[in-house]
């Protein structure tokens, strides 16, 4: 009973004690008090030699239980001033998340670029070459090696920038095809993409002297009218988006035969019809066809064996549609308000 | 091509309103440009005018009565022309006039209920019209039936289709030539008895006293028939009306049955005055520099490349573009020598261009069928019998040199499925060709089919698998892809990885037109290449190709900061232009411009040489090139800072400047670089090669040393890695202070490591002091508070 009431008294004063305690140098010193050399259970302990020998093991056993008792105490006052001042700590640490960020330098890519490295991707895909022609070029390579003999509307010197008889910035991306068939002489399959800027002298609302065509060129044995327009399907599609269809409408170009406009279902209205489109719910994109045999035959390929077909779309609209950029001139004037508003990849 | 469906309707029965047939046209591939009605207007009546008086309160207005069959209306009308009695075309209330709708209206206090119309009202153009039918209202024969369609009264009621045809459809310059690719659309006979060519003939043959010679090969084919005492007067009605539906403005009966035979087969003619040419004519190319007035009154300086006729050696006229003005028709030509002819389409093209485009020139540049330059001369021949009272004198003076054996080309199914890349049924293609009034003869597995000349565009196997393209239809080729051996796609990844990287560095990428103005040509080269000029520039701005980027770039930079955009960081790549030993040559080039300050939370920092150096250093090591470049003052182009400027030089070779725009070519801090990529992509790099990372701790010791000024801190940091050997691991400058004008303190933090063993303090110190001693000896400076 005695020692009972002992033990009572002893956790009493000690928690009395710790309920004062604020900081650790207040806790040691209560741990003196208790277990410290004089402290309380210190001199509990020296009683010892006092008790009788057969109950030693009793007081024995009843004097660690007040250790355990104390020493528990006080490391778990000891645990509490720890969180106490660590909480404190954070709490002085603490911020305005609010305020402005600390950024790097935030750069850009062009719209035109990403529109080419897109069909580039594409087609990469599809197991096409990507290939970059130069963009001074030969008359030959321009205009007679792709059927357009002298006298052709299409070789005027108002529509083309001639730097002398025989050189001229290409009008189009269409030489590609005569320097890549010329590079591989009747070796198949041949796909090659080009993409580059081209040149011609109009310069107006709607038209800009520079712009950048993406031509496509494939040839083989049995390549058809079919495979062409399955090939733009998926090129629209990828551009326009999934909903897009294609439209063939024979026409004529001297570099290909059968020959055809490509209209793409208005990228504004979708097909129902404004003022885009003239209310016809197409808008012609580019003009394809099967390569004519003469351009096979003069660049080494033997049309009696091979087919191909090519395509060669102004993509600067393309951009514009993707971007919904209302104004060609934007795309080569580079004001900064434009290009910063690129500063982040394209949505999926 | 602007085509009457009424002139169409001639020859083959159209089974669509004129919409549809402007549809179906341009599914087979002759787009439109637009399709009207020739008169645009509605709610329009035949009325007779039963009284007509002066409005009370006007000096020129009339007050009309005007019966139009189912009422009488009172209408007020101001021409001079209207009086009691006339037949007249009434815009009823509601009528819809070009620019204007039809009301009932109050004209100074007298009701008026509609409007009497002239023709210009209704929406023919002046320019085709008299001078009485432009200055008051339309009078109808008396007679037009009151109430009725006045339109249809008048032989109006057209409908017209402009299209925009390919340069390869010649042969649809002409009635005829649309009527059988319409008869093609809908399966319909094409009647050519409407062409009447019979006439009577009278006097000696021509070819007695007439002579003809042809000088030239650009001349296969010339006709020449003599008409006499032709009267020249007002042209038939229908003649007049299907001359303005086609756009052509009706002259007199003579001029208008040339330019209407011309609309019907597609062949231009010209007349000459008989009496002018002294019974001899030549075809021949004009000697350089020889003259002709033609018929605008203008005197022409020709050249070998230009067709003459010319008389008694004399240039009469400009073969397909344009007659000479002493042959010309007037009003009191008597005699008519009529030309039907076929002149090389390259040359005629050559001329026209120089000279006047006209609608003959057009149809000679698109080629001719030579059975229609046969047709048309006698054609012109019945027209002016029976329009101007014409004698037509016995024979005709012929030069043919043309082919007249038809294109026969034969064409297998197989073929035609191949490219079409469909399975068209072999009765539909011969249907096609059938409709097309081709003439086929099936063999086996292919046809032989024989073109008829008109058809002047086909030539080969491919474009008859056009023609059955065509009108089988397009869209009924389903979409597939190309069945060929899987390999992968190869594209420059360099130029792509660059592009990001310079974006990812914080640059916005532009895109500037590569023609640019000569004076700018030189900007930022050293030893100027040579230009690249194009022949004819369209404006100065645009006039020759460039070579360096940043002169581009400045404009983007002045273009921007006259908008008050201040902070610009751009770059560009794309091809740099010049000539070297008479060769055009393209190099892909990159430039960069920073200029105005960046914005680091609230410290605004301006930029300066370091950036632009960090910036083309981030570059440099991404694509491999770490410590393989340095900057070199060397020779420096006057556009940049003399001392904040360097060349790039990359494997001993240079690649590039990098500097501060000098104030003198621009007083604003801007700071650039321009590289060669094609010189730096020359330089192969290896691939990455991890090494192994060190498993013993590292010992860095930092010291400053006061420098004098003009040391450069690459020299201090080559000369510590000298002495530093291969324990020494990392040098990096960590502090510049200056100290006085002319003394500085850098400081070095310095790693050291081996890969193999823990290094002891003391041998780091030992190599520390001896790189100290080292410096302090070489650069003749002292450590600071050592």
């Amino acid at each position: 009973m005695e020692k009972n009431m002992e033990r009572e008294n002893i956790i009493k004063n000690l928690e009395n004690e710790l309920n004062n305690v604020k900081t650790k140098n207040d806790l040691a010193n209560v741990k003196a008090l208790f277990l410290g050399k004089s402290g309380v259970v210190t001199n509990l302990s020296l009683k010892m030699k006092e008790i009788p020998n057969e109950e030693k093991k009793e007081y024995g056993k009843y004097l660690n239980e007040i250790k355990i008792l104390v020493t528990n105490k006080i490391e778990d006052k000891n645990n509490e001033i720890i969180r106490l001042e660590l909480e404190a700590k954070l709490n002085s640490e603490k911020i305005d998340i609010t305020l402005p960020a600390r950024h790097s330098l935030k750069g850009s890519i062009h719209p035109m670029t990403r529109v080419v490295e897109e069909l580039e991707d594409l087609f990469v895909s599809m197991g096409y070459d990507v290939v970059n022609g130069p963009e001074i070029d030969t008359d030959l390579n321009c205009f007679t090696k792709l059927n357009l003999p002298a006298g052709h509307p299409a070789r005027d010197t108002q529509d083309t920038f001639y730097l002398d008889n025989d050189y001229l910035l290409r009008p189009h991306t269409s030489p590609a095809q005569v320097r890549t068939m010329e590079a591989n002489k009747n070796k198949e399959p041949l796909r090659i993409v080009c993409p580059g800027k081209v040149y011609r002298r109009d310069d107006d609302a709607t038209h800009s002297h520079q712009f950048m065509q993406f031509e496509g060129l494939v040839v083989g044995e049995d390549i058809s009218l079919a495979d062409l327009k399955g090939t733009l399907e998926l090129f629209a599609k990828k551009l326009l988006g999934e909903k897009t269809k294609v439209r063939f409408r024979p026409s004529y170009f001297p570099f290909t035969e059968p020959s055809c406009e490509v209209d793409v279902t208005c990228f504004k209205c979708g097909g129902k019809g404004c003022s885009l489109c003239k209310q016809t719910g197409w808008i012609e994109v580019l003009g394809a066809g099967v390569v004519h045999p003469n351009v096979l035959r003069m660049s080494g390929y033997n049309p009696e064996k091979y087919t191909g077909f090519a395509f060669g779309p102004g993509i600067d609209r393309f951009a514009m549609f993707k971007y919904g950029i209302t104004d060609i001139r934007q795309i080569y004037t580079n004001d900064i308000r434009f290009l910063e508003q690129f500063d982040r990849k394209d949505a999926e | 091509m602007k085509l009457s469906t009424k002139f169409l309707k001639d020859f083959v029965d159209v089974p669509v309103d004129y919409k549809t047939l402007a549809d179906d046209m341009t599914r087979v591939g002759n787009e439109y440009d637009s399709a009207m009605p020739l008169i645009p207007a509605t709610n329009l009546v035949v009325g007779e005018v039963l009284e007509c008086s002066k409005h009370p309160d006007s000096d020129h207005l009339h007050v009309t009565l005007v019966d139009i069959g189912d009422e009488k209306l009172q209408i007020v009308c101001g021409a001079p022309n209207v009086k009691k009695g006339i037949k007249v075309i009434v815009a009823k209330p509601g009528a819809e006039l070009p620019g204007i709708t039809i009301k009932k209206s109050n004209i100074r206090g007298v009701e008026s209920n509609g409007m009497l119309c002239a023709l210009f009202e209704l929406g023919i153009d002046k320019k085709y019209l008299h001078e009485e039918d432009i200055n008051g209202i339309c009078i109808l024969d008396n007679d037009a039936k009151v109430g009725s369609d006045p339109i249809k009264y008048l032989n109006l009621d057209d409908y017209v289709i402009d299209f925009e045809l390919t340069s390869n459809r010649g042969d649809l310059l002409s009635i005829l030539g649309m009527a059988y690719e319409v008869g093609a659309i809908y399966g319909k006979e094409v009647s050519e008895s409407k062409i009447e060519t019979s006439f009577s003939e009278t006097g000696e043959n021509i070819n007695d006293t007439f002579k003809l010679k042809v000088e030239t090969k650009d001349c296969p084919l010339f006709l020449a028939k003599s008409v006499r005492n032709v009267v020249i007067k007002e042209s038939p009605d229908f003649i007049k009306k299907r001359l303005i539906a086609s756009g052509i403005r009706p002259i007199n009966n003579v001029v208008d049955i040339s330019n209407y035979v011309m609309l019907e087969l597609g062949q231009p003619l010209h007349f000459y005055d008989a009496d002018t040419l002294n019974n001899e004519l030549c075809v021949r190319n004009a000697k350089d520099l020889e003259k002709l007035v033609t018929l605008d009154k203008v005197e022409r300086e020709l050249t070998p490349n230009d067709i003459v006729i010319s008389s008694h050696g004399k240039a009469i006229g400009l073969a397909g573009v344009m007659g000479g003005l002493e042959t010309e028709i007037t009003n009191n030509t008597k005699n008519i020598m009529i030309e039907s002819a076929i002149f090389d389409s390259v040359k005629i093209r050559m001329t026209s261009k120089r000279i006047l485009r006209s609608e003959a020139s057009n149809r000679f540049e698109k080629g001719l069928d030579s059975k229609r330059t046969y047709l048309a001369i006698l054609r012109c021949c019945n027209l002016l019998q029976e329009y101007a009272d014409a004698k037509i004198q016995t024979g005709m003076v012929t030069y043919d040199k043309t082919v007249k054996e038809d294109k026969v080309i034969p064409i297998e199914y197989d073929k035609i499925n191949k490219v079409l890349g469909i399975d068209v049924p072999r009765g539909e293609v011969k249907k096609i060709f059938n409709s097309l009034k081709f003439t086929v003869l099936e063999e086996k597995d292919k046809l032989i089919v024989t073109v008829p000349s008109r058809r002047i565009d086909i030539s080969i196997k491919e474009d008859l698998i056009e023609e059955v393209g065509r009108f089988y239809g397009l869209e009924n080729i389903v979409g597939k892809l190309p069945t060929v051996p899987l390999k992968p796609g190869k594209f420059n990844r360099t130029y792509r990885e660059i592009k990001h990287k310079m974006a990812g560095l914080g640059l916005n990428e532009c895109l500037s037109y590569a023609l640019i103005r000569e004076s700018e040509f030189p900007y930022f080269q050293v030893d100027i290449k040579d230009q690249v000029k194009v022949l004819d520039p369209m404006t100065d701005e645009h006039a020759v190709l460039r070579y360096s980027l940043l002169s581009s770039l400045m404009n983007v930079y002045t273009y921007n900061k006259a908008r008050g955009l201040n902070d610009i960081h751009i770059f560009e790549m794309g091809n740099g232009f010049y000539k070297e030993n008479g060769n055009y040559k393209e190099e892909m080039r990159l430039a960069c411009l920073i200029s105005g300050s960046y914005k680091n939370q609230f410290e605004t920092i301006k930029f300066n040489f370091y950036d632009i150096k960090g910036i083309l250093e981030d570059f440099l090591d991404y694509l491999g090139y770490k410590d393989r470049y340095s900057l070199v003052v060397d020779k420096l182009p006057k556009e940049l800072h003399p001392y904040q400027s360097a060349n790039i030089i990359l494997n001993g070779k240079e690649i590039g400047i990098i500097g501060k725009i000098n104030p003198e070519f621009n007083k604003d801090d801007i700071y650039v670089f321009e590289v060669s990529v094609d010189k730096l992509l020359q330089n192969k790099c290896r691939g990455i090669t991890v090494s192994e990372i060190s498993k013993f701790p590292t010992i860095s010791k930092d010291v400053a040393f006061i420098l004098n000024n003009d040391i450069k801190a690459i020299d201090v940091t080559k000369e510590i890695k000298r002495l530093g050997g291969k324990l020494l691991k990392d040098i990096e400058i960590f502090d510049l202070y200056n100290l006085s004008h002319d003394k500085k303190s850098l400081a070095f933090k310095l790693t050291f490591n081996d890969p193999t063993r823990t290094l002891t303090d003391d041998e780091v110190m030992e190599i520390f002091n001896k790189i100290i001693i080292g410096i302090e000896n070489k650069f003749k400076c002292l450590v600071r508070d050592k």
